[in-house]
């Protein structure tokens, strides 16, 4: 190897090829359902067909040989019957009580797959029904109390000056109501892991996946067994989205189950694609009232938002997508008196969990759109009217937070608009519309997305990377992030490459294992980047210091020098190792209990707008031209983030015009891919991604997080658009030709 | 019976509404000829109905034909078998060719062409993503035509030239295809990539037909992560360089 690296270029910010590439363009790459083991079974669930119930009997049919099937019920389980995340409401398999359709109560497996499955149709159960609630009305009108005292999982309020004095100084008021529907995370993995358990050497599972930790967590209480008995390991996992956050500990303990009950022999379960559409999660459900205040020069006096999610039949994530929903719900907007009420409420329905955005998308949606309706109402430009209440530094965000950073949303509307030609469009298109039955239309919507956990989490995760250097110079990062496809081994790679000033091909990131690696936390929240890439930096510094340190190597060195130096540290003293742990940067103070205070480390801020084209015959609106502009710190991989950024307009194109789950008694009809429509190539149009580039001081060279700022503009830009286009203003997504045929009809 | 992958279902992308009303319109037929079908396995009977719902046209039709046929021969099997409880049907002899080597295999009738490369001869790099002909990630090369392998009885492969992703790079030096998806990133998770880069090795062969795009022409696979854009630049390269 050359000393080329002595010449310090820096690898971030530069196109390096993705760590794993070549083994997945070659299919070399090993996911779940890659994978088998002597003696493997083959496992499968059989699930409630009711949405709510009491189980009087559970039925095994006549002709089948039942002594050779392993059979796990709640009886089984050796430890607690739930799923450890934030409650401990959920069980792994239902022991009376049927809270939604779909909900696991029985588990088989048998070697043959094809027997298995006539098994599982052969299970039946005898319930007694009880009256379900499907909708976030009928939870909070109480028309069936089915969760805790009142249908609420959480409820938050934020509160900023005094919303109630505003109203009678206000020139207008205006308000709203907005719905967002269930999204299906549609990895095209489907969810699957292989299980080996037994009480001498405890519990193993592979898996794809996002938070290993999460599932040793839930694992731990569910064998009741300790730590170092249980170990989970990812593999190459195919997509996630959130849909691959929490649910994995669930399909985990039950492939655990049965492997238990088998005396240890391995268990796989992958499941069908039709099985993970109908009963694992999906995005929350939303609607979002709005009542602003303004005065007659269009500044923002008040705003009281109520935000209200369906969480589903068990608590789960959905305490934290609200939270993360509320704090986006009043924008990046300077409004001196806010008041958000925020719910998330208990239905019969599958639990909703995590999706890219975690609740950010709908509220942002409900906001982007209403501020257009507001901006009518006073007679101002949808841009002008958020020009006049863009937030700057040193101002304040609804939870009070003082904005540390510099942020030009002005800059980033000026820049957008420019590379869309907005302003010529916005006229242009509104003469020429008149009489065509093709009509265009442009809009666009201006948001920011908090990278991290949210208020103190990342405090209370207090997350630990790990670096080891071994006698060849080859260093290790040892963290639970783990790749699902956004460039996590590629990225973190670069990080510590830099800090080192080593050849990147020098350091590889160890397969996330939880008796190897440390817990640097779940792979959520837009955080792998930024929080977890500081630790790796901070790490490799370390391997730096110790070397430097002990006097094998100088302050100006090359790769060669680092190899001679790992290979005399390991010589003398053994392997080389660093660890790093999170510490809040200064001045970051959150409080819980009012819900005030910096709520998230840094955001990223983003203007994006879209061009659309209705057609007045086939009722089809088709996003013609898409322009993503984000300012998102310093950019560590120009091509892996353009990727997320493209990925995420993709899916948020798909919530808005195509993504329509059918519920029908609290389960989803169109658990396929032929009628869960999302998004084909021929369907996306070029997506224009552009960064604009404020680097954040505690963030990896600069760095800040994007994994979900993608997903929250999408949505209302292309609704804006539409009603720029047709002139009617709808105020829920999906919008579906059906839809678009019904209120343009009513107005022609 | 030899199935070649409908350029026009994989072009034409039809709208939500449309499928919708389509699969309506075809699920009673679906139904009755379903019930001809005996206890076959649930999987098969499953896929048949995708099959039908999906609009799948003459070939499904020649297929239910084929698969009646079958079924009726082996509810007879069965029944003289006594109620054997696993309704294991006999197997028949199929040979693979697959990138450019001869799989023998024993194996039941019923097995699709993606179940006989995976877990018969080992070959993972081809995904299951649907199971249902609904997603591409299985896609390969038979004869040099793309098709969904899920949707495709091994056994109706007996003879032809398959050619799955592990058989597509020579060596060490992958295929332009390879190559260019990992310079363009037209991939982020990598669980479609294999279904991608074959079905685009489909397209460069058979070319686009006039008045279709690239995007168009691969529409039939999916996509979650978005990596479209990406997609679409690594194959624009190549058949650039091509031609």
């Amino acid at each position: 190897m050359s000393n080329q690296t002595d010449t310090q270029t820096k690898i971030v910010g530069k196109p390096v090829p993705r760590k794993e590439g070549r083994a997945k363009v070659t299919g070399a790459a090993r996911y779940i359902d890659d994978l088998r083991m002597d003696g493997m079974l083959y496992g499968a669930t059989v699930r409630s067909a009711v949405p709510r119930g009491r189980i009087r009997e559970i039925k095994f049919g006549a002709g089948l040989p039942w002594d050779e099937f392993v059979v796990v019920t709640a009886a089984d389980i050796p430890g607690e019957n739930c799923v450890a995340l934030i409650l401990l409401d959920q069980p792994y398999l239902v022991a009376k009580f049927i809270n939604h359709a779909e909900e696991p109560i029985l588990l088989l497996a048998h070697a043959d797959k094809h027997l298995l499955e006539k098994a599982r149709r052969a299970v039946t159960f005898d319930v007694e029904p009880l009256s379900p609630i499907f909708t976030l009305e009928e939870s909070l009108a109480k028309k069936e109390i089915i969760w805790g005292e009142d249908n609420i999982f959480k409820s938050y309020q934020v509160n900023k000056g005094n919303v109630d004095e505003v109203w009678a100084q206000a020139d207008f008021i205006i308000e709203g109501e907005y719905r967002t529907g269930a999204q299906e995370q549609l990895y095209i993995e489907p969810n699957g892991v292989i299980a080996v358990a037994n009480a001498d050497a405890g519990v193993t599972v592979w898996g794809s996946m996002q938070c290993p930790y999460y599932v040793h967590k839930a694992l731990l209480k569910l064998f009741a067994l300790p730590e170092e008995k249980i170990r989970v390991i990812q593999t190459e996992t195919g997509g996630g989205f959130g849909g691959k956050e929490e649910y994995p500990s669930m399909i985990a303990g039950h492939a655990a189950l049965l492997s238990w009950k088998a005396g240890g022999r391995p268990v796989k379960i992958i499941y069908d694609r039709a099985e993970d559409m109908v009963a694992t999660t999906k995005r929350h459900p939303s609607r979002t009232r709005h009542r602003t205040a303004v005065n007659k020069d269009g500044k923002l006096l008040g705003m009281e938002i109520e935000f209200v999610i369906d969480g589903g039949a068990y608590a789960t994530l959905s305490s934290v997508v609200l939270s993360r929903g509320t704090i986006h719900a009043a924008g990046p907007y300077n409004c001196p008196n806010v008041r958000i009420n925020a719910h998330a409420v208990a239905t019969n329905v599958p639990p909703h969990g995590a999706f890219r955005g975690f609740g950010a998308p709908q509220s942002i949606f409900a906001l982007e759109r209403h501020l257009d309706k507001v901006a009518q109402v006073v007679g101002l430009s949808p841009a002008e009217f958020r020009r006049r209440n863009f937030i700057h530094e040193g101002e304040t965000t609804a939870t009070g937070q003082v904005i540390r950073e510099p942020v030009d949303m002005e800059g980033l509307l000026a820049r957008a608009f420019e590379l869309t030609d907005y302003q010529a469009k916005r006229e242009r298109f509104a003469r020429a519309n008149e009489g065509r039955s093709l009509k265009r239309g442009i809009g666009f919507a201006s948001f920011m997305h908090g990278a991290g956990f949210t208020g103190s989490g990342e405090v209370y995760l207090q997350s630990i990377v790990g670096a080891e250097a071994g006698a060849d110079g080859r260093v290790r990062l040892l963290a639970a992030s783990t790749e699902i496809g956004q460039g996590t081994n590629t990225i973190f790679a670069q990080i510590a490459a830099d800090a080192l000033q080593i050849d990147f091909d020098l350091i590889e990131v160890a397969q996330p294992d939880t008796s190897n690696v440390p817990n640097s936390g779940p792979t959520v929240a837009s955080r792998t980047t930024m929080i977890v890439g500081k630790l790796v930096e901070s790490a490799a510094l370390g391997l730096k210091q110790t070397l430097q340190n002990s006097g094998l190597l100088k302050a100006n060195y090359t790769t060669d020098d680092w190899r001679a130096a790992c290979r005399r540290h390991v010589e003398q003293f053994g392997l080389l190792k660093s660890f790093s742990q999170y510490k809040p940067p200064p001045g970051i103070n959150w409080d819980e209990g009012k819900y005030q205070g910096d709520a998230y480390g840094a955001y990223a801020w983003a203007v994006y707008v879209a061009e659309v084209t209705v057609d007045m015959l086939t009722y089809e609106a088709r996003v013609e031209d898409f322009v993503a502009l984000q300012e998102v710190g310093k950019v560590v991989h120009p091509v892996l983030a353009a990727g997320q950024i493209e990925g995420g307009v993709a899916q948020a194109i798909g919530f808005t015009l195509y993504e329509n789950v059918v519920w029908s008694e609290g389960r989803m009809l169109n658990n396929q891919m032929t009628n869960y429509i999302i998004p084909t190539s021929a369907d996306i149009p070029p997506i224009r991604v552009y960064f604009e580039e404020q680097p954040y001081a505690y963030g990896p060279a600069g760095a800040k997080g994007i994994g979900e700022l993608p997903m929250d503009g999408g949505a209302p830009a292309i609704l804006n658009a539409i009603e720029h286009a047709t002139g009617v203003a709808f105020n829920h997504v999906p919008l579906l030709p059906e839809a678009l045929m019904q209120a343009l009809n009513q107005t022609a | 019976m030899k199935r070649k992958k409908d350029r026009g279902a994989k072009g034409n992308a039809p709208d939500a509404a449309e499928r919708e009303s389509s699969a309506a319109e075809h699920e009673s037929c679906a139904d009755e000829l379903i019930q001809l079908l005996s206890e076959d396995g649930a999987a098969r009977r499953r896929f048949l109905k995708q099959t039908l719902l999906a609009g799948g046209g003459l070939a499904a039709a020649n297929l239910l034909f084929s698969y009646h046929a079958r079924a009726s021969a082996h509810t007879s099997a069965a029944a003289d078998a006594a109620a054997a409880p696993s309704n294991k049907l006999s197997t028949i002899p199929v040979t693979l060719r697959v990138n450019g080597r001869d799989y023998p295999l024993q194996l039941e009738p019923q097995v699709m062409l993606l179940d006989a490369l995976r877990e018969r001869i080992g070959l993972t790099g081809s995904k299951k993503g649907c199971d249902r002909g609904q997603c591409g990630a299985c896609t390969v090369l038979a004869d040099g035509h793309r098709i969904n392998s899920c949707l495709a009885l091994a056994a109706s492969y007996d003879g032809a030239e398959i050619t799955t992703i592990e058989g597509l790079a020579r060596g060490d030096e992958l295929h332009p295809l390879q190559a260019a998806f990992i310079k363009h990133d037209g991939f982020q998770c990598g669980y479609c990539t294999p279904g991608q880069i074959m079905s685009a090795a489909g397209l460069l062969r058979e070319g686009c037909p006039t008045g279709m795009t690239v995007r168009e022409c691969m529409s039939g696979n999916i996509c979650r992560c978005g990596a479209y854009n990406g997609i679409l630049a690594a194959i624009e390269e190549v058949r650039g360089s091509k031609a």
